[in-house]
């Protein structure tokens, strides 16, 4: 350093810094879903790969896309932060394991085009892109998915090798109706539709797995490998406890008391919990810092919203799966949230007026 | 980061940050002394409130502890010859700020004898008048060695007004990297207990908390047995966290007392003073010496050998890190001088910055320790709102303060921000908050000036009009009394010469 750039710009204080950075962050995000991700891989074989390896690479071209044409000076730093990997990382995890490749390249587009950079980029979205991109699809293409194969495991069918992959990744061939399942959501809800009831439906339907011996989405079958990826979040202090622990009990909580007033017709709260994108909402989805609210109280609002809402989308709603629909309208709600939950400040009520200076001190 | 710490964060008590110290090896090395420099540099203005005024010319010799500058105003104390020698020039020179703009300061040249003026020492302050410690404080220029430099005097006195029941004594000492009232903790703790006792006496207060943290176990224990014979002085160990050292949160930690915003310490019993300034008020008193020295820390990765100095106030730095090693490699690699702490502190543009009384560092830091980057979007983690001592949400007031509407971050608190720099110190993105709101704070104070001087336009125009206005209206009744005069003075000429007429047409008529 030369003595020019030494006195060329003064800087306020601190003069220290804690070593944080955003794509320190996005890291151990990515960290914190690799063990789930590479056990999906093994769930779901190489078109699960494929997907997951696509739906990132065209988040990231994408934003690149975004970045060139709004002519942003600072490209290669705004790519190396992360977040689009990040993002295509999540929505891969809630896709259909083996979505065909279109699914995506479009989610890629609708996640950080309209999800995140026409509201101007990092920090500036106000839904989540990835579940922006899930709901998009999901009402756009709803057969494609919703078709889930049963993890290869559990199949009695050879696993396809990598060329046959490719094939059922690019072509969109139709997937042997043997190796397909319905999660246990869609087969409560047909069951109900059908006006059978929950008990004897659940009899013959899939069962609930911690490790992910379930159909569902590529990323959010290993309720365990999800939780120990946000255990380690907890820890290494990225997110907090407020916003998972809230969208659990707001599921659960209402599951529990509908379970014991009719379990024909509701599912326990334990289905709730295991099923779906839940664990992977709490925890990867509710905590995103950028469309959550960014006091504890407000979070806690937040979480119990979702979870509230999910179970409600779930249990009445069209769909047999309410995460993302859930997530998207509690987004909507934070600004409001965090224009009434604000911290008190030191020597302040919670109006803002000086505390009272007591008489006799 | 040990597992208390990881605890609390969980239950979300976890006001503030947790830096790396780097308190030692600096704080281990002993105290050394610096021999009187050639020049001393003493800006008029090294305390909060008004400027002193010079009591001296240039050419004439004074003594070591010799008043050259008087207070002036209420809040403001005097500055005293640090050494015998001739007073050089009254002139304007660099500020220790990070403008590099000059302020008027007194150049004081040694002439290496160093001789004391005579001291008014006192045996017995107890016997003193409350009101007494107070002026013979005032005269010795004793301020707050904390950093704030606020007159100690004004404090002192006013504690006692207020009848205040506690004295709490900061040796926190919070700042990373500084360690110079650990050091004097360490060796001087029965001076220390000494000048809290004067203290107490002055302010009437009951008892002193004198809150250490954790990380300086030698100046807890040294000041334990210094204090350990003295039942109204109590050594409080606080947790190791920044800000502790902070007015507001050392007084909560240490009394379970919040201070309201917009109210000061006194208004709930409590007053507020430094270690430092325990030993300063105990120079005043018992040996009757103003306050002519400090100890500082030099520190830093570029520092050769960082520890503590005791230096004349008025040393330029360059002089003091000379004199505590140098720089590594004659400062190549040296990123960003600073003076102060690395939280709260100021980076000053060159060396040639003399040390003032409230400077208490001396940091001389490379590229690696500063990590300098450009910052990134915010997004909105709320690092900087778990951070907040204060209880603010800084992300949205920069937000605000960005789109230039300050008066909505006064709105959502920006008044009480005490810019201790956590928020910054923590955001990932290394959004410079803090000169955010400093930036804000200065232009809010610039809006004020403008409109106390528009107000002051504006009372004197209407004043200027009201006089015209009354000017006229005075001429305009004047001139209709003057008129109305004549008019009577024309009626009654006219009354008198009809009487008169009437009276010699009587007379005729009577003849």
């Amino acid at each position: 350093m030369t003595p020019a750039t030494l006195t060329a710009q003064t800087v306020a204080s601190p003069h220290a810094h804690g070593g944080n950075s955003v794509s320190r962050t996005m890291f151990r995000v990515q960290l914190a879903l690799l063990p789930a991700t590479l056990y999906g891989f093994w769930l779901y074989g190489w078109p699960a790969f494929f997907l997951w390896a696509l739906t990132i690479l065209s988040c990231v071209a994408f934003e690149v896309l975004s970045l060139k044409l709004m002519g942003t000076p600072r490209v290669k730093a705004t790519l190396f932060d992360g977040s689009a990997v990040l993002t295509g990382w999540l929505l891969a995890m809630t896709l259909p394991p083996w979505a065909p490749w279109w699914v995506a390249v479009v989610g890629g587009f609708i996640a950080i085009v309209i999800g995140k950079q026409v509201f101007g980029g990092l920090g500036q979205n106000v839904f989540n892109p990835a579940m922006v991109a899930r709901v998009a699809l999901l009402v756009s293409f709803p057969l494609p998915l919703t078709l889930w194969v049963a993890p290869l495991p559990m199949s009695t069918l050879p696993t396809p090798d990598f060329v046959s992959s490719l094939r059922i990744f690019l072509t969109s061939l139709p997937v042997p109706d043997a190796m397909t399942s319905a999660t246990l959501l869609g087969h409560a809800k047909t069951e109900l539709a059908r006006g059978i009831d929950l008990a004897t439906a659940l009899h013959a339907g899939p069962d609930l797995s911690w490790i992910g011996m379930r159909a569902g989405s590529f990323g959010e079958s290993a309720a365990i490998l999800i939780l120990c990826g946000g255990l380690y979040l907890l820890i290494t202090r990225v997110i907090t406890w407020h916003a998972p622990l809230a969208v659990l009990a707001g599921v659960a909580i209402p599951a529990a008391i509908a379970h014991a007033v009719d379990p024909g017709r509701f599912l326990s709260a334990e289905a709730h919990l295991l099923s779906g994108a839940l664990m992977l909402g709490a925890f990867f989805i509710a905590t995103d810092y950028v469309t959550s609210p960014n006091t504890t109280t407000g979070q806690i609002i937040f979480g119990l919203g979702i979870g509230l809402l999910t179970w409600v989308i779930r249990s009445f709603g069209g769909y047999p799966e309410g995460v993302a629909f859930a997530v998207l309208l509690m987004n909507a709600m934070t600004p409001v949230i965090d224009r009434f939950c604000k911290p008190r400040i030191l020597g302040r009520d919670r109006k803002g007026k000086p505390l009272d200076i007591p008489e006799n001190a | 980061m040990g597992f208390m710490n990881l605890f609390k964060h969980f239950l979300g008590d976890d006001w503030g940050v947790h830096p790396d110290d780097r308190k030692r090896p600096a704080a281990d090395r002993p105290l050394r002394v610096m021999p009187v420099p050639e020049k001393l540099y003493l800006p008029l203005q090294q305390h909060l409130g008004g400027p002193a005024r010079p009591v001296v010319l240039v050419g004439q010799q004074v003594k070591k502890g010799e008043l050259i500058a008087e207070a002036q105003g209420m809040i403001s104390a005097p500055i005293h010859a640090p050494t015998s020698g001739t007073i050089a020039a009254v002139t304007d020179i660099t500020a220790p700020h990070p403008s590099g703009l000059t302020l008027p300061a007194i150049i004081l040249a040694a002439d290496g004898r160093d001789e004391w003026i005579d001291c008014q020492g006192c045996a017995d302050p107890f016997a003193l008048d409350p009101v007494e410690i107070g002026k013979r404080v005032a005269a010795a220029g004793v301020v707050g060695l904390g950093g704030a430099a606020f007159p100690s005097a004004v404090k002192l006195t006013g504690a006692a007004r207020s009848k205040v029941k506690t004295l709490v004594i900061n040796g926190g000492e919070c700042e990373p990297y500084l360690s110079c009232d650990d050091r004097q903790m360490r060796d001087r703790a029965a001076d220390i207990v000494d000048g809290i006792r004067i203290m107490l006496h002055a302010t009437g207060a009951r008892e002193a908390l004198v809150g250490i943290e954790d990380n300086k176990p030698e100046a807890i224990a040294a000041m334990q047995a210094a204090a350990a014979a003295v039942a109204e002085v109590h050594i409080r160990p606080v947790p190791a966290r920044y800000p502790m050292g902070s007015e507001k949160q050392l007084v909560q930690v240490l009394t379970g007392k919040e201070v309201a915003a917009e109210s000061r310490t006194f208004d709930i019993g409590i007053v507020v003073h430094n270690v430092g300034t325990a030993l300063a008020v105990r120079a005043a008193i018992r040996d009757g010496r103003p306050l002519i020295s400090r100890v500082v820390t030099v520190n830093g990765n570029c520092a050769n050998d960082p520890g503590n100095v005791e230096v004349l106030v008025g040393t330029l730095a360059e002089e003091v890190i000379a004199f505590a090693g140098g720089l590594k490699g004659d400062g190549i690699g040296l990123a960003r001088r600073v003076m102060g702490g690395p939280m709260m502190g100021m980076q000053i543009p060159h060396w040639r910055v003399p040390v003032v009384k409230g400077t208490s560092g001396i940091l001389a830091f490379d590229a690696q320790e500063v990590a300098a980057q450009e910052p990134d979007p915010c997004i909105r983690c709320g690092s900087c709102v778990k951070a907040c001592p204060m209880g603010l949400l800084p992300l949205e007031m920069s937000a605000r303060i960005r789109n230039s509407a300050y008066d909505e971050a006064v709105g959502i608190g920006l008044k009480d921000c005490i810019a201790c720099g956590c928020c910054a110190y923590v955001c990932p993105s290394k959004i410079p908050l803090v000169q955010y709101f400093v930036h804000a704070k200065g232009e809010l104070a610039a809006q004020d000036r403008n409109k106390l001087r528009n107000d002051a336009t504006k009372k004197l125009a209407q004043q200027r009009q009201e006089r015209l206005d009354r000017e006229a209206r005075e001429k305009a009744e004047a001139a209709a009394k003057r008129k109305a005069e004549r008019e009577a003075a024309a009626a009654a000429k006219a009354a008198a010469e009809a009487a008169a007429k009437q009276a010699t047409e009587t007379e005729g008529e009577s003849a």
